[in-house]
């Protein structure tokens, strides 16, 4: 499949899909946020916010208005370079991750051959500013919580790749447009259906684990507000603040996108049902098509993101102990299993 | 080896869901007036015509955020010693101090100071949460009726002593128009009648309700919800009362 800005001038399409991606970056997680508010609220029977534009629409730029009109500061014990870089390397990674995401059917940045690699290994990047600032901020909270991080990371990176490899295996591609096509043509006994279903405990795994990436409750332990005050963040204020809050939810939306990708149907609306091409206007079908495709792939993300948030208003957070148990004992062996499964099922096919 | 996840995640789960789809049950306050009991605290008002600058308040008050300021004045007295009487020049409540014990209000013996459910009066500056005497005389306005009373409890001394002097009274009158009229006709038992009908009036008993209509009429000419409410239970309570008294004295001439 063509991407939809394959230009013949390469520098006006490199331009346009930076500027789109930039534009996704910073919208999206902001309606994910606002998915956060008011569902966390209604889950804890109030409103949330009601008074910014409507309905309180107008409340995270209000608040990324507010932390730009605040001090940032610098703690003087703390490594000056490393403290302001981290939260950079920690924002960067999630908008380099997006350039590979298949949003739409030709709605991506890069259709790379190894797609689901770079993905994983680039969100990975992410620790590298959380354990930055949580050993640059001289303060003891902080440190407990990137070490905290740093240690969750390792244990939850294990099943994340180990449930991806197992739709790998499955859809005999990397790329992460090739496992949508390959879901696309995948049938259970004459009727198309995606890899959620074969792969149930995959998606299972690879859901929890991403939580666990994302430091989403509950297993919010590096965060853990009620015994390290905010874990990495603590000295932070500003807009370095900020640019971690939107990490979090960049994050979110990332890796929601990628499990909408490995095991939802990407931009699929229903399994073996691809967004129609229908030439609107002067719209050509591709471009018409593309747009329903982002809208369902978006539609996934919001519900997957759903789910995240659901987690968070249900669940206590895990000790971490618990936290360390659940991936070694629990997640890592049941991936193995996964892994080892679905590579029989491959070479041994059955009634496929 | 870890225990397996039971069924309470799912509960967990559900139970969340079930809030989220029930309407939330925050009141959105500065939009939609809160629902508050009538017997609120929410200021303290002043009938300072009932103050006797006994300054039992200022001493109990555990915040010591009662002013009051008064003289002494003589007042000549026809065929007796002249009298001092005490004259309140400020009473004044700082509400940035009052911690809304409402000590003041029980120890006050003279009933000058009640509980009003305002509560909308903060301010930019912390001087002007001192309320001076004029402004504790305007939180009266706001202050509800009084508790009805439990049935079979004893009416307020005053009003007690009020209604056996009118009784008495009704009662003389009674025996004067027996005397005058007995000369005259045989009208003897329907004035005793009367007389023991209106000793009756007292004791109907109506169960107190809001009346819809009266309380609309009242909304639509502009007067506050509560105060609203308390007219209309008052003004139901009245034509129940008129109703029934009616009721009674049919049946007794049918």
């Amino acid at each position: 499949m063509e991407n939809l800005l394959a230009l013949d001038n390469i520098w006006l399409a490199l331009i346009l899909k930076v500027g789109l991606l930039l534009i996704f970056f910073l919208v999206v997680p902001l309606v994910v946020g606002y998915e956060e508010h008011k569902v966390l609220a209604h889950m804890q029977d109030r409103y949330g916010p009601m008074e910014a534009i409507w309905h309180g629409v107008g409340q995270l730029p209000a608040d990324g208005i507010k932390f730009l009109q605040k001090e940032d500061i610098l703690p003087s014990a703390a490594d000056k370079w490393v403290f302001a870089l981290a939260p950079g390397v920690a924002l960067v990674p999630a908008i380099v991750v997006l350039a590979v995401v298949p949003l739409g059917p030709g709605v991506w940045g890069e259709n790379l051959d190894a797609g689901i690699f770079f993905a994983l290994a680039v969100s990975s990047v992410n620790v590298i500013g959380v354990l930055m600032a949580g050993w640059s901020s001289a303060n003891k909270f902080s440190l407990m919580g990137g070490i905290r991080e740093a240690a969750q990371l390792i244990a939850y990176e294990l099943p994340l790749v180990l449930a991806a490899a197992a739709v790998v295996l499955q859809a005999g591609t990397m790329s992460l447009v090739g496992i949508v096509q390959a879901q696309a043509e995948f049938t259970v006994a004459g009727i198309p259906m995606w890899y959620f279903l074969p792969q149930a405990g995959g998606l299972l795994l690879f859901y929890v684990a991403s939580l666990a990436e994302l430091n989403r409750p509950p297993f919010d332990m590096p965060i853990a507000d009620s015994e390290i005050i905010f874990g990495h963040m603590t000295e932070y204020t500003g807009l370095r603040y900020a640019f971690f809050m939107l990490a979090e939810y960049a994050g979110m939306v990332v890796l929601s996108a990628i499990t909408a990708t490995l095991f939802l149907g990407g931009w699929y609306i229903l399994p073996g049902v691809p967004p129609p091409e229908i030439d609107v206007l002067f719209i050509p079908g591709s471009v018409v098509a593309g747009l329903i495709g982002f809208g369902v792939v978006f539609g996934k993300v919001a519900a997957l993101c759903f789910g995240m948030i659901w987690f968070r208003a249900t669940f206590p957070r895990l000790r971490e102990d618990q936290l360390q148990r659940m991936s070694w004992l629990v997640l890592i062996p049941l991936a193995i299993l996964q892994v080892v499964v679905v590579a029989i099922l491959k070479v041994f096919p059955v009634g496929v | 080896m870890p225990t397996l996840p039971k069924l309470g995640l799912l509960k967990g789960l559900g139970l969340t869901l079930k809030t989220m789809m029930t309407p939330a049950t925050t009141q959105a306050y500065p939009h939609v007036k809160p629902d508050l009991p009538p017997r609120t605290r929410g200021v303290i008002a002043l009938m300072d015509e009932n103050c006797t600058v006994c300054m039992l308040c200022a001493k109990e008050c555990p915040d010591w955020c009662i002013y009051i300021d008064s003289q002494k004045e003589t007042v000549p007295l026809e065929g007796g010693r002249t009298r001092t009487r005490n004259i309140l020049d400020r009473f004044a409540i700082d509400f940035a101090l009052c911690m809304y014990c409402g000590i003041c209000i029980e120890v006050c013996p003279f009933d000058a100071l009640f509980w009003s459910p305002e509560f909308e009066y903060s301010t930019y500056s912390i001087r002007e949460l001192t309320h001076e005497k004029e402004q504790l005389r305007q939180w009266m306005d706001t202050v509800p009726a009084p508790v009805e009373l439990e049935i079979g409890a004893e009416p307020p001394s005053e009003v007690a002593a009020g209604l056996t002097a009118a009784r008495k009274k009704a009662e003389q009158q009674a025996q004067q128009l027996a005397a005058t009229s007995q000369t005259a006709d045989g009208s003897t038992t329907d004035a005793a009648s009367a007389g023991g009908e209106e000793s009756g009036e007292e004791e109907i008993h109506v169960e107190a309700q809001v009346d819809e209509e009266r309380y609309d009429e009242l909304i639509a000419d502009g007067v506050p919800e509560r105060v609203a409410r308390a007219k209309a239970k008052a003004h139901y309570v009245r034509s129940e009362r008129k109703r029934i008294r009616a009721e009674r004295a049919g049946g007794e001439s049918a």
